[in-house]
């Protein structure tokens, strides 16, 4: 299983559609997504977990990255989860704090801080 | 001796057969299957993590894994010899999480180990100028084997 990324955009929000598993060697795959959006001037990202099989910190720590990076150009990460093995993860390491998490990427999309 | 023993080149692209392999070892030992999503997890991030040390020290030799089956207990002892690494981690390192993790990349190593200390009630990290070792268990209630 490998990790499968695609993108597109609502509005002002750029959705990561992320499928497959996210460890330490597909990690940079995402690191490489977001960076380059970023880059591009998206800086209101919705990341959709519904395709994530696995999570570990590695890609907990891609997601910060990204976070801090789009927070330098006040912009947001939203993240869309509903599964508890992977909702668990964030719990444990306190990031249920740091990042917005929906159910639904309408809700995600409409969201305003 | 181990059930079934694993070592394999510090390169990440082999941490997901470490995980697989794990996770059927102890699926076989008896492990509850609403608790080998968590095992699966925490020999990931044990396996990252002595990857991570083997090649940020230069440390040419494989990581180990070792999947012991004992009679009420599952365990996975993930071996580095990555010297004294972990020696600063140990006090403590089961019992405290960190703070929020920091919004930066370089927290993932630390973030590991939190999210081992928060999945896994049993975990013992031990460390000397050899290498270090996680060792985790969990229980298990095996079932006669059919063949």
């Amino acid at each position: 299983m490998d990790l499968s990324l695609s993108t597109r955009t609502v509005g002002d929000r750029t959705i990561v559609e992320v499928g497959g598993e996210i460890d330490v060697y597909t990690a940079p795959k995402l690191r490489e997504q977001l960076v380059e959006l970023v880059n591009d001037g998206s800086y209101h990202l919705v990341v959709d977990m519904e395709g994530v099989d696995f999570l570990d910190s590695t890609g907990l720590g891609v997601l910060v990255g990204g976070l801090k990076r789009v927070r330098a150009h006040e912009g947001s990460l939203r993240l869309v989860c509903n599964q508890e093995r992977i909702l668990k993860i964030f719990r444990i390491t306190g990031l249920t704090k740091v990042f917005p998490i929906h159910s639904s990427v309408d809700d995600a999309v409409s969201a305003t801080d | 001796m181990a059930t079934v023993e694993l070592r394999f080149s510090a390169l990440p692209e082999h941490v997901r057969t470490a995980r697989l392999v794990a996770a059927a070892v102890a699926r076989r030992a008896g492990v509850d299957e609403s608790v080998l999503d968590e095992v699966r997890l925490a020999v990931g991030e044990a396996c990252t993590r002595a990857v991570g040390l083997h090649i940020s020290n230069g440390v040419g030799s494989p990581v180990r894994v070792a999947l012991i089956e004992d009679e009420k207990v599952f365990s996975i002892e993930v071996g580095d010899e990555a010297p004294g690494a972990n020696g600063a981690l140990v006090p403590g390192a089961r019992d405290e999480l960190p703070e929020p993790a920091a919004e930066d990349d370089e927290a993932e190593g630390e973030m590991g180990l939190a999210v081992i200390s928060g999945l896994v009630d049993d975990v013992e990290i031990t460390a000397d100028g050899q290498g270090g070792i996680i060792r985790m268990s969990w229980p298990a209630t095996p079932t006669p084997s059919v063949p």
